[in-house]
């Protein structure tokens, strides 16, 4: 078996996740090889050629390549594809928009969000926001997986001697082209990467009252996510989205405040290690999966939290 | 400009869904069934652009059992000038699906595919990308923000970390995210006016397709269940908690 990675980056350096891709592959067994598709992006190769377990790293070097445009990306993913028994990507907004292009153009199907490796070709999935878990088995030739980003612990970042080699393949479909992107920049972690996660919903009534929660976040070195309830009521963008619809976190702590705890968001945040919910309803249901409840106001709660930490 | 938009039937979103006790699946048995909410966004998108001048006709399109018939009327009620099913009993999956539509595609030519993101019972994200590819388009996916002018599409895509917009040739694939719009309630008028609307039936044969799925759902379990932990009275005893018990912080 060999298995190829697809490398999730930015040209200058590997997202954390593909350090969980290359984790799941290892479960499955058999060389693994990591495509970094992008533009001046050799770095990123030398560095995926350093994960512990990887054979070695392809390096696609393309202006063609450089927003990761799936017009473009899955073609060349698909070629080189054909030749292994795995293509495995993580499950983020890039390998969500590339990936289905990727089985489409193999003629297989694809199996998204896996959490855990039954065996070469079965894999453990969530369905339903995460209230059921399905075992799935593929009878495909080639598996055509995405892999669930808090579901595995990452492989090493030292470790590897791979090799580096260039992939001169170009496809430029001629059908896309970027025009811009607004990255929010942050001091604070990554969501989906943070060891500390606070998240309000709708009871944080405004997206001001969300700085009720930046004091605490920046003592912590949290990251500040959000429930749907807070997103659909225009507090704070999508992007800060915990639930089955937006981010999937597992941090060490993860302080719900103002949740209710909707199904929807539980299936974002039910497998961080310590839960704290605060919340002014004693029946809410987020009091269910936590480890440690507070009924409090929470206008009174968060100054107070902020002043002991 | 002809706009499709394919719809899926799903358990409504206010379901709590219960595993069957034998684990092959999902029982649903008399759960209230409705248009996927994504699938919503994306009709709601596609008769604003009529609304705009911008398209002339929307197409509803749903892949699967005869049932499928009432999401298809939700959505003549919502403003889509008619629909077709492609009925099939089989477990269809995203890659048949894709097919099937691309075979409906070749026929209505439509220059404007607006799919939502995911759909809430499967959440595979797999069948607006793979139509994309089929059919040789560009996508747009995860769509917070569409516009179309001199024949190019542009679109404003929610990705981790922020937005990105690409500007797409026409044809193309858009997949809906939760901000492009709010849908609209379908009024009673509407309602009554969309049994009269042409919903034409379709089966996989006619269009050529094969459904058979290549992927064996092996079993479904309910998820590991959490327990509940306790109550704290105050901030401090929190903090305390935190700190001495849990070592968190």
């Amino acid at each position: 078996m060999t298995i190829l990675v697809v490398a999730d980056h930015d040209n200058a350096e590997l997202k954390p996740v593909t350090h969980i891709v290359v984790a799941a592959a290892a479960q499955i067994g058999g060389d693994i090889d990591v495509l970094v598709a992008g533009e001046n992006c050799a770095a990123v190769a030398a560095e995926a050629a350093k994960i512990a377990g990887v054979s070695k790293a392809l390096c696609a070097d393309n202006a063609a390549y450089g927003h990761q445009l799936p017009e473009n990306v899955a073609p060349l993913v698909a070629e080189l594809g054909a030749n292994y028994s795995h293509v495995m990507t993580a499950h983020s907004t890039v390998g969500k928009n590339f990936l289905p292009r990727v089985a489409a153009a193999l003629d297989v199907a694809q199996i998204s969000d896996i959490q855990s490796v039954e065996s070469a070709d079965t894999f453990k999935r969530p369905i339903y926001a995460g209230n059921a878990i399905a075992t799935v088995k593929s009878s495909d030739a080639i598996k055509v997986l995405s892999v669930r980003g808090t579901a595995f612990d990452p492989a090493a970042s030292e470790g590897g001697s791979g090799t580096v080699e260039a992939v001169a393949s170009v496809h430029d479909a001629g059908i896309s082209s970027f025009v811009s992107a607004e990255i929010v920049k942050s001091e604070r972690p990554e969501l989906t990467a943070a060891s500390i996660v606070i998240s309000g919903g709708r009871g944080m009534q405004s997206g001001d009252n969300f700085s009720l929660l930046e004091g605490i976040a920046d003592k912590l070195g949290a990251a500040i996510g959000a429930s749907r309830a807070a997103v659909d009521a225009g507090f704070v963008p999508n992007d800060m989205q915990v639930g089955q619809t937006g981010k999937i976190v597992a941090p060490d702590l993860y302080i719900a405040v103002g949740i209710s705890g909707a199904i929807q968001h539980l299936a974002g945040m039910k497998d961080s290690k310590v839960i704290v919910a605060i919340n002014k309803d004693e029946d809410a249901p987020i009091f269910q999966v936590a480890d440690y409840g507070l009924v409090a106001d929470l206008f009174q709660a968060l100054p107070e939290l902020e002043a002991k930490l | 400009m002809k706009v499709l938009v394919p719809v899926k039937r799903v358990v409504d979103y206010n379901v709590k869904i219960r595993v069957k006790p034998d684990n092959s699946g999902v029982d649903l048995s008399n759960v209230k069934m409705s248009v996927n909410p994504f699938c919503e966004i994306a009709i709601e998108e596609a008769v604003r652009l009529k609304e705009a001048g911008t398209a002339t006709e929307v197409v509803a399109v749903a892949v699967g059992s005869t049932a499928c018939q009432e999401q298809l009327r939700t959505c003549l009620a919502l403003g889509a000038d008619r629909a077709v099913l492609i009925e099939t009993d089989a477990d269809a999956q995203p890659l048949a699906i894709a097919k099937a539509l691309q075979a409906l595609q070749a026929k209505e030519q439509a220059d404007i595919v607006i799919f939502g993101k995911q759909s809430i019972d499967g959440d595979n994200s797999q069948t607006g990308q793979m139509f994309a590819a089929l059919t040789g388009m560009p996508q747009g996916t995860f769509a917070s923000e569409v516009s179309i002018a001199d024949g190019k599409m542009q679109v404003i895509r929610e990705i981790d970390g922020g937005l990105e917009t690409v500007s797409l040739s026409l044809p193309a694939v858009v997949t809906t995210d939760l901000r492009l719009n709010e849908p609209r309630y379908a009024s009673l008028p509407n309602i009554m006016k969309a049994k009269k609307k042409p919903l034409d039936v379709l089966s996989p044969e006619e269009l050529g397709v094969d459904m058979t799925p290549s992927l064996e759902i092996v079993a479904v379990e309910p998820p590991s269940e959490r327990q509940a932990g306790i109550k704290v009275e105050s901030v401090e005893e929190l903090v305390d908690k935190l700190k001495n018990e849990a070592k968190v912080i």
